[in-house]
């Protein structure tokens, strides 16, 4: 096999992109961050997060080349933990004296 | 390149290596419901003290966290070209890109190490020297247990995910690694990658809240 | 005469069993551990019972009493219950019944059993310098702030053997995915391995979740972080919360395999094909799933809101749903079969009126209104012992002896088997059906002094536990005996349709002579009882 000589190999495109996009929405989270608007931080700051994760795992771990079962057995990680936080703030939600006593 | 044969329970290296892809996601699954017990006692906490959160979260280092964070990207970055670079023989180059990656790696605990210190010197650690002067100091010391529970577990996966990239850098730069065989070096990166995944997740939930007050 | 090459003979040392890769070794390996701590939970229980003969308390402390029911549920629950049935005959039997030379990892298998006896070891290790008082729950903040015992040792064990559980689930999971042999489908797989499927679906996604319990508890004890401390904004029910989430599951992961050795069963004991297979195998991986969403039946009266206890009781009512479907199930494939009372078949048969009469009172406890009334009394201990012991444990002992053929290649003495069964059947019945009498009576759990009107109650169960005990431990002599002495057996004792009868008992170290070809469904037996194999 060929060993080419690193500084002649260039990593693929999507790749670089992808790092570039990574980059720029970390940028644009940490600006979010800093604007006044309430109770809408939390939703942008976790819907980047969400995009940066998905950029990761599509690109980087290759779930857009992958098998249905591959991203079936991803998502399940995510659908379980969904599961698990709806059903216990289906309790916490709904209580009268939340669980914090101290105000 | 050595030609490899699959192991006695497979049919052919691509049986394998499909075999051990699936064996990698399923256990990232585990992992993000272990990281997800600790996702849901934050939610619940921070549902119950907005105010403390968002004034705990200001104590932390966003400087350094979002170094941290582009550190790890970048990072994440160096894995997959490292990846596709094997997967076409070119061994040498791969195992380079793998090496810089866990260097970054390094890079990274020792910024947290730093940040830690600090914290400690600024007497944030429950269960240790906790002391604010607060009117409710309660939801801060939640915060800050999650902060170093959290941070304290990704930084063990960091460590357990650098000593497998090292290995697996020094199998590439042998020439292990062809577009026959790489079902290590896939494997070892979708870790390295769901380690990238949690640290994004973390570092909303712990740099980012409260800063526009 | 010479030995004929299986995976036992292939090589005898030390080093050979315990750095073995072979699926049937690791579970013998598995074997031997689980019997080990089945016996000293076992032992808990025997005291126990034995305490509860007199309402005074007598024969231990208090104190002591809280120690001998917290290991006795810790080690039943993790180191026997959750483990048993997947780790030995769901190791064994997996990779034959999918036609496959062992599993999708097998390094990762012997590592499994090392976590296992790790974790064992330090948990008993905790009860040798003390034990724990908290319950196998470790409600906390009892257990974060005011236990004075092992609590810390005593997860840590159970966080190792955690790992165990996790990896033995990725294993089934990636092997029955993909490991299966050319022309078996799912619609072909024998519904024990649809059983394992849903049962590694829990063990995977659930106990993650536990070991990030159990490490928050440490934490929160160790270092007094206050994550479930009310003085400190804690909240005690996110502990619940969390360890239930994995808990409610986990008696699934118990159950399930179990449900499944019982389909096997009842198919080859009546020599007919399981009765609507695919709402059989389809009602495990609906009771795997559903049975995520009901954990809050734990918590009925821990403080959770009204309208949480409303969707987790609808929830729970929902998942006995599908279990029903498999005990008509079987119902419907031994109607008109030809029926053998084989030991493994009195078993299957106990295995179905013990479950349904613990799942039905499962549904009692469901009812928001009377679980207020009956919860912590022992109407719950006899509940869950309907179903772990009477159901789990019984399935159990049937799939040993059912495959007891081929993993040592000799014959169980049948008599003996038969009336070991049926002793188990009664001092099982005699030990737990008065604690359903005692719990609506108010007899609460955990406790060891108790009113003298209820004594007659606890010495019909402490008689029937010595009964249960001296049945439980028939099989360890007529076992080991037929270990050495027993009839020599054939590829397939029973004439059944799955893949690991067809090849000899013992199975040869890779299982298959040459590549196995899946031709036909499973239990495929003619009208007058002819079995013909998966592979004909």
């Amino acid at each position: 096999m060929t060993e080419a000589s690193f500084p002649q190999w260039w990593p693929p495109r999507s790749l670089v992109l992808v790092w570039g996009g990574l980059l720029v929405l970390l940028s644009l989270t940490v600006l979010c961050a800093y604007q006044p608007w309430g109770g809408l931080n939390a939703p942008i700051a976790f819907a980047i997060a969400s995009c940066k994760a998905l950029l990761v795992a599509l690109v980087f771990m290759e779930l857009r080349h992958s098998s249905a079962l591959t991203v079936v057995f991803a998502c399940a990680g995510f659908f379980w933990l969904g599961i698990l936080l709806w059903l216990a703030f289906g309790d916490y939600l709904t209580r009268e004296i939340l669980p914090p006593a101290i105000t | 390149m050595p030609e490899t044969q699959p192991a006695f329970q497979f049919a052919d290296l691509r049986q394998q290596h499909d075999v051990a892809q699936l064996g990698m996601w399923v256990f990232i699954a585990t992992e993000v419901l272990f990281f997800g017990g600790l996702i849901l006692a934050y939610a619940v906490y921070r549902f119950g003290y907005p105010d403390g959160f968002a004034s705990a979260a200001r104590r932390t280092d966003i400087a350094i966290g979002a170094t941290n964070t582009a550190i790890l990207l970048t990072s994440s970055f160096l894995v997959a070209w490292a990846v596709t670079a094997a997967r076409s023989g070119q061994g040498r180059p791969a195992g380079i890109l793998l090496g810089v990656a866990a260097l970054l790696g390094v890079v990274f605990l020792f910024l947290k190490c730093i940040e830690y210190h600090s914290e400690y010197v600024e007497h944030l650690v429950p269960g240790l020297n906790f002391s604010v002067s607060d009117r409710n100091p309660a939801p801060i010391g939640l915060f800050f247990a999650f902060y170093f529970v959290a941070t304290g577990l990704h930084a063990l996966h960091v460590i357990i995910g650098m000593i497998v990239l090292m290995f697996i850098a020094i199998q590439a730069y042998r020439g292990r690694y062809s577009s026959r065989y790489h079902a290590p070096i896939t494997v070892a990166a979708l870790y390295w990658h769901f380690v990238d995944v949690v640290w994004i997740f973390l570092f909303a939930l712990i740099y980012l809240p409260g800063r526009s007050s | 005469m010479t030995t004929v090459r299986n995976y036992l003979t292939e090589d005898n040392s030390l080093s050979s069993w315990f750095f073995t890769t072979d699926h049937k070794r690791v579970a013998i390996l598995y074997l031997a551990g689980i019997t080990l701590f089945f016996f000293i939970g076992g032992a808990a229980a025997t005291l126990i019972r034995l305490e509860l003969v007199t309402p005074q308390g007598d024969v231990v402390t208090s104190d002591v009493y809280n120690r001998l029911f917290t290991i006795h549920g810790v080690v039943m629950v993790w180191f026997f219950l959750i483990p048993s049935i997947p780790a030995t005959l769901g190791n064994f039997v997996v990779p034959l019944m999918i036609g496959a030379r062992d599993l999708a990892f097998p390094r990762l298998n012997l590592t499994s059993w090392y976590l296992f006896m790790l974790g064992g070891f330090v948990t008993l290790y905790a009860v040798f310098v003390g034990g724990i008082d908290t319950g196998w729950t470790f409600y906390t903040p009892f257990s974060t702030m005011y236990s004075n015992s092992h609590v810390v040792l005593a997860v840590t064990g159970v966080f190792i053997a955690g790992f165990s559980s996790i990896l033995t689930g990725l294993n089934f999971i990636v092997t029955i995915h993909r490991l299966r042999a050319p022309g078996l489908t799912w619609y072909r797989l024998p519904l024990f391995l649809w059983s394992l499927y849903a049962t590694s679906i829990i063990l995977v996604l659930a106990t993650p979740v536990l070991a990030m319990t159990l490490l928050l508890l440490a934490l929160d004890r160790w270092f007094g972080i206050g994550i479930f401390d009310p003085a400190r904004g804690g909240d005690p029910l996110l502990f619940q919360h969390l360890f239930w989430f994995y808990s409610h599951p986990a008696v699934y992961i118990m159950i399930l395999p179990g449900m499944g050795i019982v389909s096997e069963l009842i198919s080859v004991y009546s020599r007919k094909a399981v009765f609507g297979y695919k709402f059989v195998a389809w009602s495990a991986v609906a009771i795997a799933v559903v049975g995520f969403f009901v954990w809050g039946h734990h918590m009925f009266v821990s403080g959770q809101s009204a309208f949480a206890g409303l969707v987790f009781s609808f929830m729970s009512f929902i998942v006995a749903v599908p279990s029903a479907i498999k005990v008509f199930n079987w119902a419907a494939t031994m109607h008109k079969g030809w029926i053998r009372f084989d030991a493994p078949m009195l078993y299957a048969l106990a295995f179905i009126g013990l479950f349904t009469i613990g799942g039905l009172t499962g549904l009692f406890l469901a009812c928001l209104a009377y679980d207020v009334y009956v919860t912590d009394t022992y109407f719950v201990v006899a509940h869950f012992h309907y179903i772990m012991v009477g159901g789990m444990v019984t399935a159990y002992f049937g799939g040993l002896h059912y495959w007891w053929p081929k993993i040592t290649g000799r014959m169980y003495p049948e008599y003996w088997a038969r009336a070991a069964a049926i002793l188990i059947f009664f001092g099982f019945n005699m030990t737990f059906f008065p604690q359903f009498i005692l719990g609506i009576l108010g007899m609460p759990r955990r406790y060891h002094v108790y009113p003298p009107e209820f004594q007659v109650w606890h010495v019909m169960s402490s008689v029937g536990a010595s009964i249960l005990a001296m049945a439980y431990l028939l099989p360890l002599f007529y076992l080991g005996w037929a270990l050495f002495f027993g009839k020599r057996a054939a590829s397939n004792p029973w004439q059944a349709t799955g893949l690991e009868w067809q090849t000899p008992s013992p199975p040869p170290v890779h299982n298959f002579a040459s590549t196995v070809e899946v031709r036909r469904r499973p239990y495929d037996y003619s009208v007058s009882g002819e079995a013909r194999p998966q592979n004909a």
